[in-house]
């Protein structure tokens, strides 16, 4: 019985945080504010290493025009900070919700593209995740298997 | 191949899933020859870990033969006999190169989830949940082992297998324990718990050059091991009061350190064990610490606790009063392996470090639902099950 509960528990757990964590963004996302914010990583490179010549990484360069990028140095030691945004208007509220469900929110391709630009630029590549992501489909794994595919554009990095 | 799987809260089972393969040209793939239990996996089990997925193959304490390399790597090649750090590290951010491994950049690949619940992205581990990169772990015939060159370490030749396999994990924990929390020539260090990583703790605390070492847990078979293979002092928590008889050892003062090797799981003596129990049990707190508060309690003015113990989110009762008014360091970390498995493997290969009495059950890996039985339940003695996946 306890088992059962905690296993109940834990799952829907993950499903709440799930919708949590869209309904949070939604009214981040409504926000002008929020929509219009700098995202940003630091890469343990110079700044002459991140964008030589003033080249982007190429996975920010595969976004052309479609966002504005700013590059300063890091305090201390620390590298570089790069930061980009979108430069078209975010969606807004439910079509916000339904075009990240989509993974077609451009800020979670600019997100994805830093979080891509910093690895290639450390480590010479982009890491992959593992694969196939499962090899038992069930319901509640579906709405992880959603958030895990949306995963690599969110966060912070 | 056969993998071990998570299936639910306290459901696991041998399975057969794709075999692994290179995904990027840093990548080797290892063929598993010893896989063992960590207590982390019995948060996984107990469904305290958020973010894990029927299906998920777990372990990730392991030592192997490259069997494939990827055109980038550099430092190792088929045949190599190596033991992984349970952690991911790419080794060029700026966390890896300041040896916090365990907080590397770039090894999760889903950071969505640790930022959400941490607000910061951690680095990945294998085999334990989607948090940690979704990776898969260790309980199975082979497995992919992502930036190779800095994660996998050469077993020196006249090492054994089983000496070995520990330097992956409990280890290379226990030893960033009392390094990180100072221990000194002189200290008294107490340590909460008697597995695998409590055990390695204590030890390291000696071997930092610690006066006294005293630690604590309730199961006679565990205190008696650490006597016999670690050599130091013990207590049984449910025989005694633990903050007194502290206090008695130490002359009033307390324990110059105090490191916590339980985690989220602890079990106490008293009611506030049964307050603390009910409270998980009805989902209102995720994570029971009850050995992190005795250990704030015990230390010394103006001392250090290290938290070894795994955590997965908030806690009930945190002593913070103590703790300031102290003025105690408190420190914590998933272990940054890559920064003392090196320096642990030439311990092994001295005989200054013990690790294979840990291994107290050996089987094949069809059994390992049994061998989490007895390692969850400490059936027979088990400190550690160790599955060969070839056997
Ligand atoms: N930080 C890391 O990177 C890292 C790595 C490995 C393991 N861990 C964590 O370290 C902890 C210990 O791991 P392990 O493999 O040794 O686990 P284990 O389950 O084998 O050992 C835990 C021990 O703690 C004892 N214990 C329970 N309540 C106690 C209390 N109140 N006081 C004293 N002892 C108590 C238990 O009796 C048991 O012997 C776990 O939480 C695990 O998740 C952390
Ligand atoms: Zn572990
Ligand atoms: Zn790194």
């Amino acid at each position: 019985m306890k088992r059962a509960v905690l296993g109940g528990l834990t799952l829907g757990g993950i499903g709440l945080g799930v919708m949590r964590w869209l309904s949070s963004r939604r009214t981040k996302v409504r926000t002008r504010q929020a929509a219009s914010r700098w995202l940003m990583v630091t890469i343990n490179r110079r700044p002459e290493e991140v964008v030589p010549d003033g080249r982007l990484p190429e996975p920010l360069a595969r976004l052309g025009d479609a966002i504005e990028v700013q590059v300063r140095e890091a305090p201390g030691d620390r590298g570089t900070e790069l930061g980009a945004r979108p430069i078209t208007p975010v969606p807004a509220g439910v079509t916000g919700v339904l075009a990240r469900l989509g993974d077609e929110d451009p800020r979670q391709a600019v997100r994805r593209a830093l979080r891509e630009s910093k690895c290639l630029i450390e480590t010479g590549e982009v890491l992959r995740p593992d694969e196939p992501p499962t090899t038992r489909p069930t319901p509640a794994g579906r709405i992880l298997d959603l958030a895990a595919q949306r995963a690599g554009g969110e966060g912070r990095l | 191949m056969k993998a071990l799987c998570w299936q639910g809260v306290n459901e696991l089972s041998v399975e057969h899933v794709p075999d692994p393969r290179i995904l990027n040209a840093q990548d080797a793939i290892v063929k598993v020859k010893l896989t063992t239990t960590c207590g982390s996996d019995l948060h996984l089990l107990g469904g305290y870990i958020p973010a894990m997925r029927a299906g998920d193959v777990i372990g990730h304490e392991f030592l192997g033969e490259i069997v494939e390399v990827g055109t980038e790597v550099r430092r190792h090649k088929v045949g190599d006999r190596v033991v992984v750090a349970s952690i991911i590290g790419c080794g060029r951010c700026w966390y890896c190169e300041n040896d916090l491994w365990s907080a590397c950049d770039n090894s999760n690949t889903k950071p969505a989830f640790a930022d959400m619940l941490y607000g910061q992205p951690i680095g990945g581990i294998y085999g334990y949940s989607h948090v940690t990169g979704g990776y898969k772990g260790s309980h199975a015939q082979y497995i992919r082992v992502p930036f190779v060159d800095y994660g996998a370490f050469h077993v020196p030749d006249g090492v054994d297998d089983m000496d070995a396999l520990f330097t992956s994990d409990s280890a290379p924990t226990g030893w960033m324990g009392a390094d990180l929390a100072g221990v000194r020539p002189g200290d008294v260090v107490a340590v909460w718990g008697c597995g695998a990583v409590g055990q390695m703790a204590a030890r390291a605390a000696m071997l930092l050059g610690a006066e006294r070492v005293i630690s604590i847990d309730r199961y006679p078979e565990r205190l008696a091991m650490t006597e016999r293979y670690v050599g130091c002092e013990t207590l049984d928590y449910t025989r005694t009061d633990i903050i007194e008889e502290l206090k008695e050892r130490t002359g009033g003062r307390g324990p110059d350190v105090c490191i916590e090797a339980v985690g989220l799981e602890a079990e106490g003596a008293g009611r506030r064990h049964l307050y603390d129990k009910a409270k998980q049990r009805l989902g209102m707190t995720l994570d029971r610490p009850i050995a992190v508060r005795e250990a704030i309690y015990a230390c010394r003015k103006a001392g250090s606790v290290f938290i070894l113990g795994v955590f997965a989110g908030l806690v009930d009762k945190f002593p913070l009063g103590a703790m300031m008014n102290k003025g105690l360091t408190v420190r914590s970390a998933q272990q940054h392996g890559q920064r003392y498995i090196p320096k642990l493997l030439d311990l092994v290969a001295r005989g200054e470090l013990r690790t294979a009495h840990l291994a107290t059950h050996t089987m094949p890996l069809d059994q390992a639902p049994r061998g989490y039985d007895m390692f969850k339940n400490k059936k027979d003695g088990c400190v550690r099950a160790v599955f060969r996946p070839w056997a």
